[in-house]
């Protein structure tokens, strides 16, 4: 080994530490393939020993609408703003699936890569990270279908629809901060496997999808938008359906929660790490 | 010279260790044990942790590695050895001291970690490189060099699920090894695959370290840590008892490992199985003139003595004595039933029993296991391993009788005749 080569060498060490660890964004970036990797074995993975494979993505989304739509279009007839209830209820669905399902895998996802954890050293924020990212496909797709279903109804597209990457991110935001805190969570208590199906069944009804925000009485919209979901949905739905007026005030407060949990579930996340290894 | 590449400090690690757990006799007490459950341990959420539910895994730890140097880590099972290894390839924090490195560490704890099943071998080639902490390009480059290495060329398409345990561990080695990390940790891996592979992986090893890498390498295979390993650290109960060359450091370790004592008394406390029934208090070797002994002359017969302290009346037992090399290959066994030999009874209260065994050792290193049998119940009364160490010698106790090279294969010597030359054709 030449000298250049010993100089250039990283110290690292290795102390116990207390508190609230600072994210190393540097050692992030290096570990980039990896989260690359994972994301890409998960979407390999996913659909294998399946016979029917991604028309499963197609086919969730599609039942559920039809079915949502019979009980709560038809039989309980409620709101939708102008639209046809389907796309009404589809435009929800689109963020709401992405964010059930994605929660789930984010929350099991370090119990689930526990031999992963106790053998290898990289920053352990990869795993949560990566659960983002396979759902993500299930997420285009079923956008797809939204789109088509659009087409269908002759609702054209407006310039709102610009703003969905951003309601994307929001949604990601949401995602990654509820799911930092119960992946974290679940390394001590395995009580959170069984409540994030909680969540996400009942959330549903403590979040616009099968009905408008606007059932609501004025004065309870703000509390309501403290659910980060329902300016995720009421977003979608305006850069979609493009009726209605932006509800900004819902956004603004739902973004602030989101960024308030992923800030939170960041340090949380950071302080619980130490221990992942031991006690997983 | 360039600078050490590890420094550890006084390094500590403290675990939790589970309070005891009830036993549960009837499926009635489990079900409402699970059921008291969450009460139970909403109610330790608040308490804090008792000192005796704690355990320190390593403590005071200190030694310094040189670039280049392959350091052995020996200890039993449970001496602080594998957290030191976490502790070092950063799995988990130290409760205290530090830990300071000099380059990218790379860790075989276990080949293979997050090889996905249903992926290809190639598939996982990058999965698990990047797992290792490799760049992708970097993977791409030493693609080649990694399969070849596996030798597992013909199946890089088919999912590892339908690979033998073999090409697995292949594969996953051939990975780890191409990681070039200036500092490598090594955890038994060589435990696993054939004996060729073995061969390959120690000397990719020895390849490493002579470039300069630095080499950790944990093995309970005392030949293996002698041949690969310069320096050598002991670790019991969390402790690190010595730091020094390989040599003395393995020479202490297996002496450590003896049941025995100085005078040949075997402590109560001595790694045994035992049901109480009796024990093995001490046990000795003795020439033909019943002088005690601790060395064989090539060819000599001996003697050996086991003093039992019987508690309870044994109506049929048996014994058998054990010859094992210090590494713990058994070479010669012999058994108070041998050739028809009668059962023994046995009544309480202090007993010895002599076997003369006549066999011829080869030279070098032994230990004697005794085993006590209950032939009534089918039951082990005491089994110690490894009772009393002695040598065999290249010389005899009378006349010129020796080997003429330093090293003699194999353990014993059967009696051989052998006859004048025959002529058979005489060449004209």
């Amino acid at each position: 080994m030449d000298t250049s080569h010993q100089r250039a060498l990283p110290t690292i060490t290795v102390e116990p530490t207390s508190g609230f660890a600072a994210i190393n964004l540097r050692e992030l970036w290096h570990y980039r393939d990896l989260l690359f990797f994972l994301v890409w074995r998960d979407i390999s993975v996913r659909y294998k020993q399946t016979v029917l494979g991604a028309v499963w993505v197609v086919l969730q989304p599609f039942l559920t609408m039809v079915i949502f739509t019979f009980i709560f279009g038809r039989l309980a007839n409620m709101p939708s703003e102008g639209a046809p209830y389907p796309i009404f209820f589809f435009s929800a669905l689109v963020p709401w699936q992405y964010f059930s399902s994605t929660l789930n895998n984010s929350a099991n996802s370090l119990v689930n890569n526990a031999n992963l954890i106790s053998k290898v050293y990289f920053p352990r924020l990869l795993i949560p990270l990566s659960s983002l990212f396979p759902t993500l496909v299930d997420w285009a797709i079923s956008f797809l279908v939204m789109l088509g279903l659009l087409f269908f109804y002759r609702f054209g597209l407006t310039w709102n629809a610009l703003w969905l990457p951003a309601f994307l991110l929001l949604l990601m935001t949401t995602v990654l901060g509820v799911g930092l805190w119960f992946s974290a969570l679940n390394i001590h208590y395995r009580d959170v496997r069984y409540v994030v199906p909680f969540i996400t069944q009942f959330g549903m009804f403590v979040s616009p999808v099968v009905y408008p925000s606007s059932v609501l009485p004025e004065r309870w919209r703000a509390v309501y938008a403290a659910n980060p979901m329902v300016g995720v949905i009421e977003g979608f739905r305006w850069a979609l359906l493009g009726k209605a007026a932006l509800p900004g005030r819902e956004i603004f407060i739902s973004t602030a929660v989101a960024l308030l949990l992923l800030l939170g579930g960041l340090f949380y996340f950071r302080r619980a790490e130490r221990h992942f290894a031991d006690i997983v | 010279m360039s600078e050490t590449a590890i420094i550890v400090e006084n390094l500590g690690k403290r675990y939790r260790i589970g309070a005891r757990q009830e036993r549960h006799d009837s499926f009635a007490e489990a079900f409402t044990s699970a059921l008291l459950s969450p009460f139970r341990r909403l109610r330790n959420l608040r308490q804090p942790v008792p000192r005796d539910e704690t355990l320190w895994a390593l403590r005071n730890v200190s030694f310094q590695v040189e670039p280049g140097e392959v350091l052995g880590i020996i200890g039993r099972n449970g001496a602080g050895k594998s957290t030191l290894l976490k502790l070092l390839s950063r799995i988990t924090e130290p409760t205290e001291g530090r830990i300071k490195m000099r380059g990218r560490l790379g860790s075989l704890l276990e080949v293979g970690t997050g090889f996905h099943p249903e992926l290809t071998g190639r598939e996982n080639v990058y999965l698990n490189g990047t797992i290792l902490g490799m760049r992708r390009d970097e993977i791409d480059r030493k693609f080649d060099q990694i399969i070849s290495f596996s030798g597992i060329e013909k199946f890089l398409d088919t999912p590892v699920k339908r690979y033998s345990s073999g090409m697995y561990v292949r594969l996953a080695f051939a990975v780890a090894a191409h990681l070039e990390p200036e500092i490598l940790v090594v955890d038994e891996v060589l435990a696993v695959g054939d004996a060729e592979f073995q061969r390959k992986c120690l000397g990719k090893m020895g390849e490493v370290a002579r470039e300069g890498r630095t080499i950790l390498f944990v093995s309970h295979s005392m030949p293996a840590i002698k041949s690969l390993c310069t320096r050598a650290i002991l670790l019991d109960h969390g402790q690190l008892l010595m730091d020094d060359e390989v040599e003395k450091v393995v020479t202490t370790y297996l002496k450590s490992e003896d049941a025995v004592k100085g005078d040949g008394s075997i402590p109560e406390n001595a790694a045994r199985i035992n049901n109480g029934q009796g024990w093995l208090r001490r046990v000795g070797l003795y020439d033909g003139a019943a002088q005690a002994i601790s060395q064989i002359f090539l060819g000599q017969d001996f003697c050996v003595s086991l003093i039992y302290d019987i508690k309870d009346l044994i109506e049929e037992a048996a014994v058998e004595v054990g010859i094992s090399t210090l590494d713990g290959l058994r070479v010669a066994t012999v058994c108070s039933l041998d050739d028809c030999g009668a059962p023994l009874k046995l009544a309480p209260g202090v007993h010895e029993l002599r076997v003369a065994i006549e066999v011829t050792m080869l030279p070098g290193e032994y230990t004697l296991d005794v085993f006590l049998h209950n032939l009534s119940t089918n039951t082990t009364v005491d089994w110690v391993d490894r009772t009393f160490q002695f040598t065999a010698l290249n010389l005899s106790e009378v006349g010129e009788d020796h080997y003429h090279w330093g090293r003699v294969r194999g353990f014993v010597r059967p009696k051989s005749s052998w006859q004048a030359p025959i002529v058979c054709n005489s060449s004209k």
